[in-house]
């Protein structure tokens, strides 16, 4: 499937200063691999030793948290707009 | 200098203060160096000493703004009982360099004092301030 996907600003330096990137995967897990060939490092910003999502990246699917729906093995289909979208939160 | 008209500072306020002694957080959008709109967000820990904004109204927000032609201009965050600095934490999620951080000081006696900050690879850097009166 190919989706869009929206970088946020602190990712950018990985990909080539795009706000935007087109990728493909059938779920999120294959999306975020499609993307780290592209753009090496960017999956160990998203995800942590164990592979989940970290606590302060939110990645949405058409404007729904992957959260609330599978996770990483959240189904893509042609044409999805992925937002990754750091958390807003601090002490 | 980020100019951020009364009435947006007085609501801000107000959320600081119906949220102590808990954290207060929100969003405040505009173009150039003008706010035009405030968005007070749900502070999902519920806590004295961090925030999280929930998620699901933060992709909201970022869609309005998007949808108005706007930018995130800020993001405002109450300290209560600690003052208007940003903390270790504050620094380490400093996702938005585009934004102005406004950090709210308010203490027992419900004074408050707002101070903003850029914060760029772990740097501090004080962000002017301005308040102009609201017109209309």
């Amino acid at each position: 499937m190919a989706v869009k996907v929206r970088i946020p600003t602190p990712l950018r330096k990985l990909t080539e200063g795009k706000g935007e990137v087109e990728g493909t995967g059938k779920t999120i897990g294959d999306l975020l691999e499609d993307l780290d060939g592209k753009f090496p490092g960017i999956r160990e910003r998203l995800c942590d030793e164990s592979g989940n999502l970290r606590r302060f990246v939110n990645i949405y699917v058409n404007e729904e948290d992957i959260r609330f729906r599978q996770g990483k093995e959240t189904i893509l289909s042609d044409g999805d707009e992925i937002s990754i979208v750091p958390a807003i939160a601090g002490g | 200098m980020l100019k951020i008209p009364s009435d947006i500072v007085d609501e801000m306020i107000a959320h600081a203060r119906v949220d102590f002694p808990r954290e207060c957080c929100g969003i405040l959008a505009g173009k150039d160096d003008g706010i035009s709109h405030i968005y007070q967000m749900t502070n999902t820990d519920r806590s004295r000493v961090s925030y999280l904004m929930d998620p699901k109204e933060q992709i909201k927000v970022f869609k309005e703004i998007r949808t108005l032609g706007l930018e995130l201009k800020a993001i405002y965050h109450s300290h209560p009982n600690h003052p208007a600095y940003p903390s270790t934490t504050d620094v380490e999620l400093a996702y938005y360099p585009e934004a102005v951080y406004l950090i709210i000081s308010i203490n027992n006696s419900r004074e408050t004092k707002i101070r903003g900050f850029r914060i760029l690879d772990e740097e501090i850097t004080e962000a002017e301030l301005s308040f102009p009166p609201h017109h209309g």
